[in-house]
């Protein structure tokens, strides 16, 4: 489905054409707001739909095999991490669930350069960084040499 | 100099240039910075990293964890896995290192702030089958590319379209040229070395939605084959490229089967309420011998049982959701499988009025796919692990192809089949540090790119825009003119000629000599077309290239096709005219290698060797 934009809510601002892994929301030249210019090659991963500020945009079912009157909403909160979804079924039955998104602050990944830089001889092990701590073994496997007459 | 030669040129000059961010580039990212301190790395992106590759909707499961820590499995354990589900035919020391290293990965993931999910009695995570451990994976992407974001400079909405080669040393990588979907600018990346870490192929073979549905397609439609094509293109050694996967999930939505395989035991049968996977092994047995009896059945015999099923007219293949879910705990983890990775299957059960604590849900094996990353090893020709691989597998530097200061990480990797995530990930750290080692030891010997060639890439790329250009002027409107043919409509022909003729769904995936040699002779008329792609603007125009890219791995994957005289994987495709398995002949890996000038392909084997008992 494709996914499609409510033309009262949406402003323009483009955050979906920003997020929108495919390349199909565009914003439209007269209306100004967004679209979905390709609804054969949406996903409906929803990456737009989480990000639209206004709540504007939303999934009607493939027209190919989903029979109209449902509809799945999604409300996805990084102060709170949590993702919020309510399934409203053709014969009316809802459903709804929350989910935790993430453990930590956003912008809290400690980045690679402020690690204590390896030594040079490192470069030569098969040891990645972080390594053998972060694989929580003493050493990491390896396999005895290669043995051509067995293979 | 042509219509474009006053467009924008921007010249990115790197050490290391990562082709795609998806988990394959962001572990490259990451570690090429761990180790490369002082070197610019850089990250062209298709997309938007934040939300690119496979990984884009979430995922639900991480589904190569070792679980060493408790002693949970071993490395070799997972080989004997890996060789067991593809039928015997995998680089064991692509799979080995992949699976010693990929539990640093998935403990990194959780202290950056990936909720995984744990088993209340042992504290240790939620197993969902051996290999696979349960998520609240809604943001894995997001939070995988905050990691990349602080390694690397990473320039989204680049549409990568060629590499580009030295101009004084053959075979040897200088980088990569493509343009800026959003601004039309045409770049040039001048770097020494590249890591190839783009997506596999979704939209090679026709789906079997129609209309808006195929964009439901089982792989992301973003993933257009940029993993094979870029290589191909530089002569780099392609394996395994028959071996494409198919796959048996629910239908149409094409939800996510493992939890409830896995974790909550639902069961599937046809629509008698039979089981009949089992009652099947001795047919299976005919067909591919000892395999058959491989633990746990291969993918691709599963495969097999379910549509000799339907093909006997006992179809719809039910899942039985319905007895599975027993509390509310169950339903709950049921529905986040699909809200994390799969929303448009939550669509189809809305849209329908199917409830899965109540109702069991249909079946179906999908079109096939082309990767490298899943239960399938599709890919290039990789140095391995310098300490475990055999002499004939390396070459210098770990998971270097067969081009000098070329590295490939996740799909783009062939012989190394279940990666996943996780495993693509480690894959990119892999070769992000070997990468690093390549241009430390290159020290002084910065690449040289060929103007002339850049010029000729240029008019190139750009020639779909002039096309349309000139030619949209013949018709009235409408979108059927003798001047050009839409990127959608050679996709569709594409797709046409690969379910025909090459084993897709229209076929039950049977095909045979006499019918690749005929899709051979069409795709070659389609690539001739190619050079008449009309672009209305820049997204048409990456949607040409990404045509390109698809219909050239399709062309590496019927040959492969063809070269391979034997059924090795019958669920995946079946030769009709070679209908066994046959290890005396065929127990290798199937090469090819394409060069581009004398457009000459040139197939040949290579050894399986097996590295564990």
């Amino acid at each position: 489905m494709p996914t499609f934009t409510y033309m009262t809510r949406c402003d323009g601002c483009g955050q979906c054409v920003d997020i929108c892994p495919s390349d199909i929301m565009h914003i439209d030249p007269v209306y100004r707001r967004s679209y979905n210019i390709e609804p054969n090659f949406c996903w409906e991963c929803y990456s737009c739909v989480k990000a639209c500020p206004q709540h504007a945009i939303d999934v009607r079912g493939y027209a190919d095999f989903a029979p109209l009157g449902h509809s799945v909403r999604v409300l996805r909160e990084e102060a709170a991490n949590t993702i919020s979804w309510k399934i409203r079924y053709r014969d009316g039955r809802v459903k709804a669930f929350t989910f935790p998104i993430r453990t930590t602050p956003w912008g809290s990944i400690k980045p690679p350069s402020a690690y204590e830089a390896p030594g040079a001889d490192a470069m030569d092990s098969p040891l990645l960084a972080h390594e053998p701590a972060a694989l929580m073994v003493a050493t990491l496997p390896s396999l005895p040499p290669f043995d051509p007459k067995r293979g | 100099m042509g219509f474009f030669s006053s467009r924008k040129i921007r010249f990115v000059d790197a050490d290391i240039l990562i082709v795609g961010g998806g988990f394959g580039g962001c572990g490259a990212a990451y570690e090429s910075r761990y180790w490369g301190r002082n070197l610019k790395i850089v990250v062209a992106e298709k997309a938007n990293i934040e939300r690119s590759g496979a990984v884009a909707h979430g995922l639900s499961a991480i589904n190569c964890y070792m679980g060493m820590r408790w002693g949970e499995n071993q490395p070799d354990d997972f080989v004997r896995y890996v060789r067991g589900d593809l039928m015997g035919l995998v680089r064991e020391d692509l799979v080995f290192d992949i699976a010693r290293h990929v539990d640093a990965t998935v403990h990194k993931f959780e202290e950056w702030g990936l909720p995984i999910m744990k088993n209340p009695e042992t504290g240790r995570y939620l197993r969902e089958g051996k290999w696979q451990v349960m998520i609240h994976g809604e943001s894995y992407k997001p939070i995988i590319a905050e990691a990349a974001r602080k390694s690397a400079e990473v320039i989204n909405r680049i549409m990568v379209t060629h590499l580009l080669m030295d101009r004084t040393r053959a075979n040897r990588v200088a980088g990569a040229v493509g343009f800026n979907v959003r601004d039309g600018a045409f770049y040039v990346f001048r770097a020494k070395a590249v890591i190839n870490a783009a997506g596999g192929a979704s939209h090679v073979f026709r789906p079997r939605s129609v209309g808006e549905g195929m964009g439901r397609t089982w792989y992301a439609p973003w993933s257009s084959a940029s993993a094979y094509a870029l290589l191909i293109q530089a002569g780099a050694k392609m394996i395994q490229m028959e071996n494409r996967i198919v796959l048996a999930r629910f239908k149409d939505g094409y939800g996510p089967v493992g939890a409830w395989f896995l974790l909550l035991k639902a069961f599937v049968t046809n629509a008698c309420g039979e089981h009949f996977e089992a009652s099947m092994l001795e047919e299976m047995k005919a067909l591919v011998g000892k395999y058959a009896e491989t633990a746990p059945l291969p993918t691709c015999l599963r495969n097999h049982a379910l549509l000799q099923e339907i093909k006997a007219g006992k179809g719809p293949i039910y899942m039985h959701t319905q007895d599975a879910i027993d509390t509310h705990e169950k339903e709950t983890i049921s529905w986040e499988d699909f809200l994390d990775m799969t929303v448009g299957q939550a669509v189809v059960w809305a849209s329908q009025n199917i409830d899965p604590k109540e109702t069991p849900s249909e079946l179906i094996t999908s079109e096939p796919y082309v990767m490298g990353s899943h239960a399938t090893c599709s890919g290039a020709w990789a140095s391995g692990p310098e300490d475990c691989a055999p002499a004939d597998y390396q070459w210098g530097y770990n998971r270097m192809t067969t081009v000098d200061g070329l590295f490939g990480a996740g799909d783009t990797i062939g012989g190394s089949a279940h990666k996943f995530s996780s495993g693509s990930f480690t894959e990119g750290r892999i070769a992000g540090k070997s990468a690093v080692k390549y241009v430390m030891d290159l020290a002084g010997s910065p690449p040289q790119v060929d103007e002339a060639e850049i010029n000729r890439l240029r008019d190139r790329i750009f020639q779909p825009l002039a096309t349309y250009a000139v030619n949209r002027n013949e018709i009235v409107a409408g979108s059927v003119a003798p001047g050009y043919l839409s990127p959608l409509q050679g996709l569709q022909r594409l797709e046409k000629i690969m379910d025909e003729y090459v084993g897709g769904v229209s076929m039950f995936y049977v095909t045979s000599g006499p019918m690749l040699n005929r899709g051979l002779e069409l795709l070659r008329m389609l690539a001739e077309d190619l050079e008449h792609l009309g672009a209305e603007d820049l997204h048409q125009l990456q949607r040409a290239w990404e045509l390109h890219h698809r219909v050239l791995t399709a062309e590496a994957v019927t040959r492969h096709t063809l070269f391979r005289e034997e059924t090795r994987w019958p669920g995946y495709y079946y030769r009709a005219d070679h209908p066994k398995l046959v290890d005396p002949d065929w127990h290798v890996f199937t090469a090819s290698r394409y060069d581009a000038a004398e457009n000459d392909w040139q197939m040949s084997r290579l050894p399986v060797h097996h590295i564990i008992a």
